[in-house]
């Protein structure tokens, strides 16, 4: 009888997540819900998303509150068909709420849920390496301009599963060193090369995000042959044009008043940038050194909202599988960049969303890296 | 990044900045400690409750100087450094003694810029421990912000965090006004998350520790965790809060205030200083002044009464402003709007 | 006793401006157009020009209320004095500081000081300045017999000479803490005050600019060579009032008259200079005529130029705000 019961439950966003507050229902009880389709608003520290539903059914119960913070795992409320009685809910969640342990949920943790200092060459570099070390080639993902390694909190966790995945923050950026050196995509590119080496990879599954996109090119260039695949996620380099103001906005606001605006031009929904996330960045902005990177870096590669370099020549020349995703509303790089490669070439393009599918199309970027690595 | 206690972050914004410019000095009674002892361990208390702990072994006497139990030579030896090329750091240990000392810091060092006609560049820090908490009486508890706050040249800090003091430490060292930074004694052991590297946080720019619908609470040092804890019991029945941390009370974030009492219209006010011509009774004043229309409520002030600290707990725990009252005073500013609609 | 001719020319000059600047602010003082409190230097020029001759541009002093004589002497320009005291835009202060708080650090001064007894801490922090940056210079404060028992001079005396600091404070006793007499108001002796501290004791007659230049300089050199602090007691006499108004009541009729005729320094100077013909009573009348001129004109100036803006009221409490 309960085979027909899902519970909803508290998810984990990000790997360091240990309990969500529940922002709001975004269905009501007795509402019927379709797989996927949204069922609330969760808020961690680091981010606000949305919870797609686990399965179709009704929404039987709302067991937690709109405005409750739980831990990862809590019962939220109950799926079911209009066939289970209220008597067998009741016992379900009377059940569920006995047993359940804060803390307890998916015993099989990944590897290393903390990131780590690493030196690498004259740099020292925040990485976290997460997933099976023997579970093929690992995914190696570089996130783009003003970003760090949590851009991938959404899905590292995810992807750890099946493979070793290794994200990092790029020099100048979280707490990595602030030297960027000329600050260009060829040159970040050697300091990937270089963590590879220092982490004992022979060859990986490349992904980057927009400006880390363009680092990944530059990498397909700098050593093909450490290079199984590239994962464009809306990438710098492609298209001609970028969005100034964004690049500017983030330089130069310090509050969070001033950059909140700007970072909400990165999503397609802007209630995903959080306090937390706005905070976040401001705090990595105050470190001696991260402000004069960042325009270093801006400086290497965009000029009065054009991009400096076309990297279409790097795409066409690399050998190995590429595919490239895109937010079909993206405000920092128009989806526009998506066209005209080559046929070979997998394009896909999520609607309604930003500059950042992997954040707000998490499960599908996921699947989608997974499917890549899985072909190639 | 790793947790690190207040006292750490500060010996770290010391270090780090030492390290970066050689005119930043250090002075104090007994900021190395031990000097010319029988020990021969010239580093040997680091400051009377360790923050300046290793200083004086990794910089020597010619950084870190020791001073004679003598707060108005030392601290105006700091001013007159200050003015001649050096940045010094001087502690007065607790704010208390700064009577010994007021005329060095109220008439000189805050004076010289504008009465020598913008001529003159003080880059002096004076770090001193406040607050009621650890019974140490009357003339070892006071919170004096307001007192430096009201003199104008000077630019006060009150951290909340230890990643609040460390960044805003690295922020005093670097600024070119004369700052003083009141430390809460009783937070010395509290942990965070602190960046290894250096980092600042510009003065004049509140931090909200939290934003709700329903009433605007200001705290400061201390008190923004007091307001915090309040706050999380009061969310739990449905009255959210934004809590506004100012961070600096000279210069003090005005804006911020202003814009949060006009989204709540309601406003609580949180000062762990004497409660006539405190910060609770100035931004009031600028709250009743600037946004009176945007107000549902009186505003309520949690203050300890005008009185001297006392020594004993029981009376010293009456005298704290605690999150139990400042729980009450947001509920009676909510109770209010109820009164008026009955 | 060898003074270059320059050294000698420059401190007449300096001693002269001095006594012109003051007199001619007694003068205008009186006419009500000079705003707030003025404390005058007229007797005293040997003190702070002696040992002002021994100091470079890098070297730093602190002053007192009575500050004029002492800015003069370490190259404050009379223009910007004259207008700051006028409360002018184009004062040496931009007519924010007045009298009291005449000012130039690029000059190394340290600043008048309108607090008794505030210079001491301070020029202890200019000397521990030049210890930490090693730029051989020396700090000197310059304070009188009232603030002699200020607790922050004694307690610079004991700083000072605890980290053996590039200090000399020079103690210019005229007798009167305002109206009272340091004989009444100063317990024991400043020599017995600098041995409790450690620190050499010098003394001299503060109306003859060769013994301060002489005692100053063996002080200074001292300090300078890092031998630490010093003091020097400069005995000498006020021949005005605390303050511009003070009748001197405390003071006996003919005390001061006597002073101005038997102990003034200028004469003093140029008696010696050309007794033993180091100068020629033609090339100091010229200096003499030449600052009668530079006084004049800075009075013109001063009250020919503009009044501070407005605007300026908001300016330069902070350096970034």
């Amino acid at each position: 009888m309960a085979g027909t019961i899902t519970p909803v439950t508290m998810p984990k966003f990000g790997l360091a997540m240990t309990e969500g507050k529940l922002a709001d229902w975004l269905v009501s009880p007795g509402d019927a819900v379709t797989a996927g389709q949204e069922l609330a608003e969760i808020e961690t520290t680091k981010i606000t998303n949305v919870y797609e539903s686990p399965a179709a059914g009704t929404l039987r119960r709302q067991v937690a509150p709109a405005g409750e913070t739980l831990p990862v795992g809590a019962l939220l409320g109950v799926l079911a068909g209009s066939d289970v009685s209220d008597a067998e809910i009741d016992a379900f969640i009377e059940k569920f709420q006995s047993e359940f342990v804060a803390g307890d949920e998916d015993g099989a943790d990944e590897a290393s849920s903390e990131p780590e200092m690493l030196d690498v060459g004259t740099r020292r570099l925040r990485v976290q390496d997460t997933g099976a070390r023997d579970a093929g080639v690992p995914l190696l993902l570089i996130h783009g301009f003003g970003g760090d390694l949590t851009n991938w909190m959404l899905n590292q966790g995810d992807l750890s599963g099946t493979t070793r995945v290794i994200t990092f923050d790029l020099p100048g950026h979280g707490e990595s060193t602030k030297d960027v050196g000329d600050g260009t995509p060829a040159m970040l590119a050697a300091v990937a090369r270089d963590l590879l080496d220092a982490l004992g990879i022979d060859r990986a599954h490349i992904g980057g995000h927009s400006m880390g996109g363009a680092v990944a090119l530059e990498l397909a260039r700098l050593a093909p042959e450490r290079v199984a695949s590239l994962s464009l996620i809306a990438p710098a380099g492609l298209g001609k044009t970028i969005n100034q103001e964004f690049i500017d906005g983030f330089i130069t606001a310090d509050r969070r008043k001033t950059l909140e605006p700007v970072l909400q031009l990165l999503v397609h929904d802007k209630g995903l940038v959080s306090r937390q996330m706005v905070e976040g960045i401001i705090r990595f902005k105050r470190l001696d050194g991260a402000v004069a990177g960042l325009t270093t870096l801006a400086k290497a590669s965009f000029e009065n909202g054009q991009q400096k370099e076309n990297l279409r020549p790097l795409l066409e020349a690399y050998k190995g599988p590429v595919q490239v995703l895109w937010g079909a509303e993206d405000e920092i790089l128009p989806v526009s960049g998506s066209e005209g490669l080559p046929s070979e070439v997998p394009v896909s393009i999520f609607p309604g969303t930003g500059h950042m599918p992997q954040l707000e199309k998490a499960a599908e970027i996921n699947a989608k890296l997974k499917d890549f690595a899985a072909k190639s | 990044m790793s947790k690190k206690s207040f006292r750490q972050a500060i010996n770290e914004a010391l270090r780090q900045e030492m390290r970066r410019d050689p005119r930043v000095i250090l002075m104090g009674e007994d900021v190395a400690g031990g000097q010319g002892g029988s020990a021969d361990n010239p580093d040997a208390w680091g400051g009377v409750l360790g923050v300046t702990k290793g200083l004086y072994t990794e910089f020597g006497a010619e950084r870190v100087f020791d001073t004679p139990i003598s707060e108005a030579s030392y601290i105006g030896a700091a001013a007159g450094a200050a003015a001649t090329g050096l940045r010094p750091v001087a502690e007065l240990m607790f704010v208390d003694f700064i009577g010994s000392c007021l005329d060095q810091v109220m008439n000189q060092a805050a004076k010289f810029r504008y009465m020598f006609g913008g001529k003159a560049r003080t880059p002096l820090v004076i770090r001193a421990m406040y607050g009621a908490g650890f019974s140490a009486a009357a003339q070892h508890s006071q919170a004096l912000y307001p007192l430096f706050t009201h003199i104008p040249g000077l630019k006060v800090v009150i951290p909340s965090s230890p990643y609040e003091a460390k960044g805003l430490l690295i922020e005093a060292i670097r600024d070119d006004d004369p700052v003083i930074f009141l430390e809460n004694k009783v937070m010395y052991d509290d942990e965070e998350d602190v960046p290894d590297d250096s980092y600042t946080i510009p003065f004049g720019e509140a931090n909200l520790t939290r934003e709700g619908d329903d009433v605007t609470i200001v705290a400061f040092g201390r008190m923004v965790n007091f307001a915090n804890q309040a706050a999380d019991r009061l969310e739990k029945e449905g009255i959210t809060c934004t809590v506004i941390d100012p961070r600096t009370t000279s210069p003090l974030d005005t804006g911020t205030i202003l814009d949060c009492v006009a989204e709540t219209g309601r406003l609580v006010i949180v000062d762990e200083s004497s409660p006539r011509c405190n910060m609770a009774t100035d931004v009031a004043a600028l709250v009743a002044e600037e946004a009176f229309d945007a107000l549902k409520a009186p505003i309520r002030r949690v203050t300890p009464p005008h009185t001297p600290v006392p020594f004993a707990s029981v009376l010293e725990n009456l005298y704290m402003p605690d999150p139990a009252r400042i729980e009450a005073a947001v509920k009676s500013v909510m109770g209010y709007k109820a009164k008026q609609e009955a | 006793m060898q003074i270059p001719r320059e050294v000698l020319l420059r401190s007449y000059r300096a001693m002269r401006t001095i006594r012109d600047f003051e007199e001619r602010l007694h003068v205008e003082f009186a006419t009500g157009e000079i705003p707030g409190f003025v404390h005058l230097y007229c007797g005293e020029e040997a003190s702070g020009v002696g040992v002002c001759s021994h100091l470079k541009d890098t070297d730093t002093i602190a002053s007192t209320h009575r500050g004029h004589g002492h800015c003069i002497a370490k190259g404050v320009g009379v223009d910007g004095m004259m207008a700051e005291i006028y409360g002018r835009s184009t004062g040496v202060c931009r007519g924010k500081g007045g009298s009291m708080h005449i000012a130039d650090l690029s000059l190394g001064m340290l600043g008048a000081n309108g607090i008794v007894g505030g210079g001491p801490p301070l020029i202890c922090g200019a000397a521990l300045s030049h210890k930490v940056l090693k730029d051989g210079g020396v700090a000197v404060a310059f304070y009188g017999d009232g603030a002699s028992n200020e607790g922050t001079t004694l307690e610079s005396l004991n700083l000072a000479s605890v980290w053996n600091l590039p200090a000399v404070f020079v103690v210019e006793d005229n007798g009167y803490g305002e109206a009272t007499a340091s004989s009444y108001a100063c317990a024991g002796t400043q020599k017995d005050r600098a041995a409790g501290f450690g620190i050499p004791y010098f003394e001299c007659d503060g109306t003859d600019f060769f013994a301060v230049h002489e005692t100053a300089g063996e002080a200074i050199a001292h300090a300078r060579a890092g031998k630490g602090p010093a003091m020097v007691h400069v005995h000498l006499s006020r021949w005005y009032g605390h303050f511009e108004g003070d009748a001197m009541t405390y003071r006996a009729n003919g005390e001061v008259a006597k002073e101005r005729a038997e102990q003034d320094c200028l004469k003093k100077f140029r008696e010696k200079v050309t007794e033993i013909s180091l100068l020629d009573s033609a090339s100091l009348d010229e200096i003499d005529a030449s600052v009668r001129d530079e006084i004049e004109q800075a009075v013109i100036k001063a009250k020919a130029a503009p009044l501070p803006e407005p605007e300026a009221l908001m300016q330069d409490v902070y350096v970034s705000y």
